[in-house]
């Protein structure tokens, strides 16, 4: 029992892991962009929702605040591309990496301003409870995660192989001028893409702050996330999660079966070996550049 | 204006390009030995120690500039570089082998084993090589605590002070010679670093940032040449890791962390990317921003009564500067007095886009 419990526990945080993973590849696919800041945009969100819905600040109904800040974080992801990445449009990948980094550090400063440094924690209508089946005792917190994240990638999945926007967003991510020869809006498709990556943030943020205390630092963890994303290939979105999945149930087991101090390690051992031994990802889908 | 004849191929790849270069860099040499002078006249060292802090810094920054800014390949994991040079250097040190030569040695065998961590990573490029080096920066922290009997884990480790020939030098006890000796190491590098990018080596590091597809073409193995940027850039690291050891003191786990790393990516932006300059520049404004940050507090509490003590204040004005950079100076310090030397030196014809950069459409590699 102990052990079905370390796995459920595993999962979900693996779901987060997956759903910030999840953003980068949405802006990798569109963009070929990678933003590093994709934690701090989930962090961002977790806040967001902690501000409508603390009982010390709005206090909103929670079923209220929950659209509206994932809403207020994909204005904000829309804005974000059209403010400031927009004019690197055409530079290289790396000024783009640092930028992203640099806005990371900036959105945690706001955070820990704005909402103190501080652990919190969201209040939601689901706290505390818990499903037991069979002797197995489950949080619905833990539940939550799960379940929105099958139906999230359900439904990313079917936008981005039914939808026309979803394959003008491939479009561009293939090959960006025949993409606007093709009569894609290519800076809009990006910042769409951005809107609907700061719209998963938030809802990766408002099940990590819902299972646990957030504070600016947890923006971090986007970098267990990259190890899961980096596992699935970047270019793949169920790998994505398959990756987050993968580096959430390592952790646990580690801890708990591993010497001390592995499962620190585990995640970013794990992506460096991924990437040593196998650099396209499990869904491999790069292919070398050859003259 | 000057017109500056060229007679023969040499004049393509000298130091200087011209007398007067040559006079204003004697003059900045002259500069840099005398400062000492003041601050021993004026009887205060501080200053000085902090001087010493943006030299080691940009010893650093100029082993990431030439990975980064010229031969392209981004890293996010230049501390760990910085660690081992460090630890190297307390342990040779603790083992008794002199200074001079275990200086040197720590520097190099930093740059042997981070090119044996980084060969795996160099079949990938661009964003890739990024994640894992900044994998590799956040094993750091980790490793020195797992290898504790070097390292001294979370305890951490005094740094021996430096010995040349029995001449005892520490940081605190004699700035003015801890200064010299870091000053030294710094125009060593310079001096290599210029006579490297005038070799066919430095020449195809740079073909390689430009383009990997025509530096493949004109016969310049990838690997190879990847490999040795990653070599002397880690032996750069190494050494200032060496370095900011004996200023430090005192080094624990948490010393080389992620925040390292970045700040000196973020420094040589700031500095300008593919400038030897730039690395000094961008180590100028990390050295100052601390300092202009704790003024303009202790102004703002004196003058107006206001207390800001907000946390992260630091980062966060760093990085908002970082931004501003690369939105509306992507060349960086060096870059912006490039252009205001132009300027005057074109007069009246300078135009604005003369150095605009042609801008690239992605395509992507993956395979759809």
């Amino acid at each position: 029992m102990d052990f079905l419990q370390l796995i459920v526990s595993g999962l979900a945080n693996g779901c987060v892991y997956g759903l910030i993973a999840l953003g980068f590849v949405l802006i990798y696919k569109a963009t070929e962009a990678v933003n590093f800041a994709q934690g701090d945009f989930m962090m961002l969100g977790a806040f967001v929702c902690i501000g409508f819905t603390n009982h010390e600040y709005l206090g909103l109904n929670f079923w209220l605040a929950v659209p509206l800040s994932i809403l207020v974080m994909g204005v904000f992801g829309y804005l974000f591309n059209w403010g400031i990445l927009r004019h690197m449009f055409g530079q290289s990948q790396t000024s783009i990496v640092i930028l992203t980094i640099a806005m990371g550090f900036i959105i945690r400063f706001f955070a820990g301003s704005i909402w103190s440094h501080e652990p919190t924690s969201l209040e939601t209508p689901y706290a505390g409870q818990d499903i037991r089946a069979g002797g197995v005792v489950l949080g619905v917190d833990e539940v939550m995660i799960v379940v929105v994240t099958a139906v999230l990638t359900l439904l990313f999945y079917l936008f981005f192989s039914r939808s026309r926007t979803g394959l003008a967003m491939q479009a561009a991510s293939q090959n960006q001028l025949a993409a606007y020869y093709m009569g894609i809006p290519v800076k809009r498709i990006h910042s769409l893409v951005w809107g609907l990556s700061g719209m998963v943030a938030a809802v990766a943020g408002i099940l990590f702050a819902s299972k646990g205390a957030i504070d600016p630092s947890t923006g971090l963890l986007g970098i267990k996330a990259f190890a899961a994303a980096a596992i699935g290939g970047f270019g793949s979105l169920p790998g994505a999660l398959l990756g987050g999945l993968i580096i959430g149930l390592v952790e646990p087991l580690a801890s708990r079966y591993g010497p001390p101090g592995i499962s620190q390690i585990a995640p970013y051992a794990i992506l460096l070996l991924v990437l040593i031994f196998r650099p396209g990802g499990i869904f491999s889908q790069t292919q070398r550049k050859k003259v | 204006m000057r017109f500056v004849f060229k007679t023969s191929y040499d004049a393509d790849i000298q130091l200087f390009k011209h007398r007067a270069q040559a006079v204003w860099y004697a003059l900045l040499l002259l500069l840099v030995l005398a400062t000492p002078l003041y601050f021993f006249v004026i009887g205060d060292a501080y200053l000085l120690g902090e001087i010493t802090g943006v030299l080691i810094l940009a010893i650093a920054g100029m082993g990431l500039m030439l990975l980064t800014g010229h031969t392209g390949l981004p890293s996010l994991g230049h501390a760990t570089f910085m660690a081992l040079g460090c630890y190297l250097n307390i342990n040779l040190l603790g083992a008794g082998v002199p200074w001079l030569i275990a200086f040197p040695l720590s520097g190099l065998i930093a740059g042997v084993l981070g090119t044996m961590i980084a060969l795996p990573v160099l079949r990938l490029h661009g964003v890739y090589l990024a994640l894992a080096t900044l994998a590799m920066s956040m094993l750091t922290s980790d490793f020195v605590v797992i290898a504790e009997p070097w390292t001294g884990g979370i305890a951490g480790a005094a740094v021996p002070d430096i010995n040349i020939f029995g001449a005892e030098i520490n940081r605190y006890a004699n700035p003015y010679k801890f200064y010299y000796v870091v000053l030294f190491v710094a125009i060593l590098l310079v001096w290599f670093y210029r006579n490297l990018l005038r070799t066919p080596t430095g020449r195809s590091f740079t073909a390689i940032r430009d383009s990997e597809i025509s530096a493949r073409a004109m016969g310049i193995n990838l690997t190879r040449t990847k490999a040795m940027s990653f070599f002397l850039s880690a032996t750069a690291a190494g050494l200032a890791g060496a370095l900011f050891g004996h200023s430090a003191g005192y080094v624990t786990n948490e010393t080389f962390d992620l925040v390292m790393s970045i700040t000196l990516l973020l420094m040589i932006v700031i500095g300008g990317l593919g400038f030897i300059h730039g690395a000094f520049f961008g180590a100028i404004v990390v050295g100052i921003i601390p300092v202009a940050i704790a003024n303009g507090r202790s102004f703002l509490a004196t003058t107006f009564d206001v207390n800001i003590n907000v946390p992260g204040l630091e980062s966060a004005l760093f990085a908002f500067i970082l931004v501003c950079f690369i939105l509306f100076e992507p060349m960086g310090l060096y870059g912006r007095w490039l252009k205001i030397r132009t300027y005057f030196e074109l007069f009246p014809f300078y135009r604005k886009d003369m150095f605009k950069r042609q801008k690239s459409y992605l395509k992507t590699d993956r395979v759809q």
